[in-house]
């Protein structure tokens, strides 16, 4: 390889993509023509960095300098100043929300400071489309010692020291789940990424695949090598193009090195890998339905036993494992499975990627130790809540998952911890609510999106997570009547007991954490017609304060449908049967004197 | 094959290595509630009636779906395991359309059969306007009716196509609520693969499916079952043809999926199980007609019989054995058209033997 004196990094994930970051590319690539630093200075179009939301994002190394919202406008001065001159542009800097301090280093942002970037590791650092600067990086080492050093067996047994769980969702001990598959007969068997990732607003497996996919390639045929497969696939959601797109680039290339295909590394090792679209459905992630629908059927769980490792793709031994599951496996097998559980608490080691959204002020995917605490990734790596508002409780776990409040602010993030708690870890879903949030709302947005995918096949799932939701709504109208808390975890109970996958075991999870914590929100519907939060449309009602009211006028000139009467220069009253709610009073009163609740 | 021993219900049972704990249940006389379960098809695990409990496992089980194991103590009558199938129970009926009284189904309604048992009569979960009325009863084929309002989604129909019929014309569609049982996206019924073979309406626990003949011609109880083997083809499908006690008509027919005697193991086609109006056909003839000029007169077999060997014999002398022609059909078994031959060859003399399905 070539030597340069700097490297530009330019992500080109699917946030930073979106935001214009070809162009930026395009720009510097012109810049640094026009004036002949081409040879000196190599831009690079790398995967995400977590920090979508500042996209996009350009990192010159080697002094590690963070640009954040870069638009091809601003690559003049950055390629003016900073490259040729040596002069940080701080205009363009990072600006940190906790202290409105630019930061100059990717090191020093608080967001990456309780970070511990290990499956994250070259996602923004490496060019994804380039096989060589995988390997720069250890690429296929791990895979080179599993074939070359290790038996089959000791593969295994090293993923079962490292602890190594699933993080699809179940924390299922990886190296157990491996034995079961390596042990079951058969001359035939496959191994499986589960890329499906359908839980609303998760994206840590889109980020690992457009930002690292030969980890995953590698972590798969390790796994086959291990379990005695030789042929994979890789099952990812159409909407992700460019993870499908960056796949196959890897696949491509690994196939030209002969690191993928027969006789891989003269070790008389075969292995093949496919790429199979999904079809756009929450359930296709579940393994049963998800093997159905590689094989042409329709995507509908099915009972186990038997099992996947019994009895899976084609009816034959299969093993499915998550993108961050599998993208772990290389990293264990060249630092060793010690190395790997020094991190974490007794049960869950290594890492894991959370996808951070809701009301903090940094957003974006973060890779936290097991074991840190809540508050830290809310307070520390989130920054706080936006506008120093009252936290109110994290949604862990997606549509599967459950809430936590002040209360676990402190509780150890790992397996056992949240789901004695009520949450689940899931694959990675992180809400941050605040006081703002109605917790009836919230829950019921959760149970919209799983009855909605429910695949229709068990009754307690397709018929009772509908009507839980029917229940919501009418509490959220204000028409719920006080029996309807008891039908709430009755109906959530049974169906947790019932379902057939755990789409339906899981679908209840939101509403009845939510009834623990917040029960009294729920009364409040119900009994006071009140949403605290004031999120429930049905439910609020802006009044007007008499005492503050100056008689402006200028809420009633405002008001779409006219209902606010009062002479000018005395107080004026609000019509609440023609009153649609909008806000219009309260948004344009100088004084304040419209209330809401 | 290698037996197992277990315990259902604190009652020491064997059962053969890969039963189910529903069949081992029932091979030692245990009653578990089913609704998606059909002894002819593989394993769903829809329903959720079925469940049960087994020692050191948190979980509940559906028995139809799950392989009892050595030393497994099951529970099938827990108040978990009841509690879970009175709600799933009640959940169905919040959409079910409770029209009983004027249900093919009624009197052998599963359905109804799990609600009895459970002691449930309505549910408790069904708000006004729940009753599914989304599906349009089709009933545009001469053969069977679909009233998808009170499908219970339980795939026997599905299943039986599939793995029975071997056309697999039907499948789920559709997710959530809106989930339905239909043929490929955007063609009814009529135009797509299905051929019509009713399998499907024989396996339906519930009233979504019946024989359009059968509206109205008798309650299940007033049904007598005459095996019989159908008269269509060589195949020689054992049918069940349900008579009307008081009326002495048929209703339906039906086929047995576990009759040691059925060739067909309870399939048959189309004609076996919808093409049977002719038995009461006005036009169809019950002895024998002799012609006489431009008129038929009514006859014995032996008379007969007598006249159209007389007439052979006739035919043979005068104008020798190769004058004659013998014919047979399809319909007949092997065994019949081997007998027409041999009488062609062997008492006429004659080798012009052909059969209707060389046509
Ligand atoms: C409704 C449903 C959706 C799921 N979606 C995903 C998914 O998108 N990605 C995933 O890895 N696992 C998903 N799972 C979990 C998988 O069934 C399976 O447990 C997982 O892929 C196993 O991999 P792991 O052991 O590496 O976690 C889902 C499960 C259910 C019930
Ligand atoms: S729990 Fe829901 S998604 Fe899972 S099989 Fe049942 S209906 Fe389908
Ligand atoms: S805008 Fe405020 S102050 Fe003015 S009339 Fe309306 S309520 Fe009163
Ligand atoms: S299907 Fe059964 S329960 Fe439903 S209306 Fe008919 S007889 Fe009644
Ligand atoms: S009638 Fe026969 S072919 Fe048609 S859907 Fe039913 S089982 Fe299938
Ligand atoms: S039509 Fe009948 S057999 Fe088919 S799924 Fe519905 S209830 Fe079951
Ligand atoms: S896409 Fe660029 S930081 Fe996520
Ligand atoms: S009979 Fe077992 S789930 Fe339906």
């Amino acid at each position: 390889m070539a030597l340069y004196r700097a490297h530009v990094l330019i992500c080109h994930g699917t946030g930073c993509a979106s935001g214009g970051a070809p162009k930026v590319l395009e720009a510097f690539k012109e810049e640094l023509a026009k004036k002949g630093l081409e040879k000196e200075i190599l831009v690079i179009a790398t995967g995400c960095h977590g920090m979508c939301e500042f996209g996009p994002i350009v990192v010159v190394y080697p002094e590690g300098t963070f640009y954040s919202q870069v638009k091809p406008s601003d690559v003049a001065e950055i390629v003016e100043e900073h490259l040729y001159k040596g002069r940080i542009v701080t205009r363009l800097l990072y600006k940190e929300p906790l202290s409105a301090q630019k930061v100059c280093h990717y090191k020093d942002i608080p967001f990456y400071g309780k970070q511990h970037r290990i499956v994250l590791s070259n996602c923004g650092y490496i060019n994804p489309d380039n096989i060589d600067e995988y390997i720069s990086r250890d690429g296929y080492q791990a895979l080179g010692k599993c074939l070359v050093e290790m038996t089959p067996a000791a593969v295994i047994d090293e993923m079962k020291k490292s602890g190594l769980r699933g993080r699809g969702g179940g924390g299922f001990p990886t190296g157990m789940k491996w034995g079961f598959c390596a042990a079951s007969p058969g001359d035939k068997k496959y191994v499986i990424c589960n890329a499906d990732e359908g839980d609303p607003g998760a994206f840590m497996d889109r980020s690992i695949l457009e930002g690292d996919p030969h980890a995953v390639i590698e972590g798969m045929m390790i796994g086959g090598y291990a379990m005695g497969a030789d042929e994979g696939y890789i099952y990812c959601r159409a909407e992700y193009p460019l993870a499908i797109k960056r796949l196959q680039t890897a696949i491509k290339n690994a196939t030209e090195y002969g690191l993928l295909g027969e006789d891989i590394l003269g070790t008389g090792f075969n292995f093949t890998l496919h790429i199979k679209e999904g079809a756009g459905a929450f359930v296709c992630g579940e393994e049963t339905a998800l093997m159905a629908s590689i094989e042409g059927q329709r995507g509908m769980p099915r009972a186990r036993p038997p099992f996947p490792a019994v009895k899976g793709l084609w009816g034959k031994p299969t093993n499915i494992n998550n993108v961050e599951t599998w993208a772990n496996v290389p990293r264990i097998i060249v630092q060793g499975a010690e190395c790997f559980a020094a991190m974490g608490t007794e049960k869950s080691k290594g890492t894991k990627v959370f996808a951070l959204t809701g009301k903090v002020k940094n957003t974006g995917l973060v890779e936290v130790p097991m074991g840190i605490t809540i508050r830290e990734i809310v307070f520390e790596i989130g920054g706080g809540i936006i506008g120093d508002k009252k936290f109110k409780a994290v949604q862990i776990g997606g549509p599967s998952g459950g809430c936590l409040v002040d209360e676990h602010l402190d509780l150890a993030v790992d397996y056992e911890s949240l789901t004695a708690a009520g949450a689940i870890m899931g694959s990675g879903g992180l809400v941050v609510l605040d006081e703002g949030n109605c917790m009836v709302d919230t829950a019921k947005f959760f149970l919209e999106f799983t009855q909605r995918e429910s695949c229709g096949k068990c009754v307690p799932c397709r018929e009772g997570t509908k009507k839980m939701l029917d229940i919501l709504t009418r509490i959220t109208e204000g028409k719920g009547v006080p029996e309807d808390i008891d039908r709430l975890l009755y109906l959530g109970n049974q169906i947790k007991d019932a379902s057939l996958c755990a789409l339906g075991g899981t679908a209840p999870n939101p509403v009845l954490t939510t009834l623990k914590y917040f029960r009294h929100e729920y009364e409040a519907h119900i009994f006071d017609k009140k949403c605290p939060a004031g999120v429930c449309q049905s439910l609020l009602r802006y009044s007007i304060n008499t005492e503050k009211c100056i008689g402006c006028t200028k809420c009633a000139r405002n008001c779409p449908v006219s209902c606010i009467s009062g002479k000018v220069k005395e107080p004026h009253v609000i019509d609440q049967d023609k009153c649609i709610k909008c806000g219009a009073c309260m948004d344009n009163c100088p004084v304040g004197a419209v209330v809401k609740g | 094959m290698a037996s197992i021993k277990a315990i259902i219900n604190g009652k020491s049972i064997t059962a053969e290595s890969g039963m189910t704990i529903l069949q081992a249940a029932r091979a030692n006389g245990i009653h578990i509630p089913t609704l998606c379960d059909h002894p002819a098809l593989s394993p769903f695990g829809a329903c959720r009636i079925c469940l049960v409990e087994a020692e050191k496992n948190p979980k509940l089980l559906t028995s139809c779906t799950t392989p009892i194991t050595e030393g497994m103590i099951v529970h099938t009558n827990t108040p978990r395991v009841i509690e879970a199938r009175k709600a799933v129970l009640e959940l169905i009926l919040v959409r079910h359309p409770l029209e009983c009284f004027s249900c093919a189904s009624n009197g052998k309604c599963e359905l109804q059969d799990v609600a009895y048992e459970l002691g449930v009569k309505d549910s408790r979960f069904a708000d006004p306007g729940d009753t599914n009325t989304s599906h349009k009863l089709e009933d545009a084929n001469p053969f069977y009716v679909r009233d998808l309002n009170k499908c219970i989604l339980c795939g026997r129909c599905v299943r039986v196509c599939e793995e029975h019929a071997i056309y697999h014309a039907i499948d789920f569609q559709g997710r959530g609520i809106h989930t339905s049982i239909q043929p490929p996206v955007g063609s009814p019924i009529e135009e797509s693969d299905c051929v019509f073979c009713g399998q499907c309406v024989q396996v339906c626990p519930v009233g979504a499916l019946f024989e359009k003949t059968a509206a109205g011609q008798g309650r299940p109880w007033d049904l007598e079952k005459v095996k019989t083997v159908c008269s269509y083809c060589g195949v020689g499908c054992e049918l069940e043809v349900n008579v009307n006690k008081k009326t002495g008509k048929i209703a339906n027919v039906t086929t047995n999926y576990s009759s040691p005697t059925a060739l067909n193991k309870g399939r048959s086609c189309v004609k076996g199980r919808f093409a049977w109006q002719f038995v009461h056909s006005e036009d169809r003839l019950t002895t024998p007609l002799i012609r006489e000029g431009d008129t038929f007169r009514k006859a014995s077999w032996d008379e007969a019989l007598s006249l159209v060997a007389e007439k052979l014999g006739e035919v043979k002398t005068k104008h020798g054995s190769d004058a004659l022609g013998f014919f047979s059909s399809a319909r007949c078994t092997n065994e019949e058209n081997y007998l027409m031959q041999r009488l062609a060859r062997e008492v006429m003399g004659t080798n012009n033997v052909d059969h209707c399905a060389h046509l």
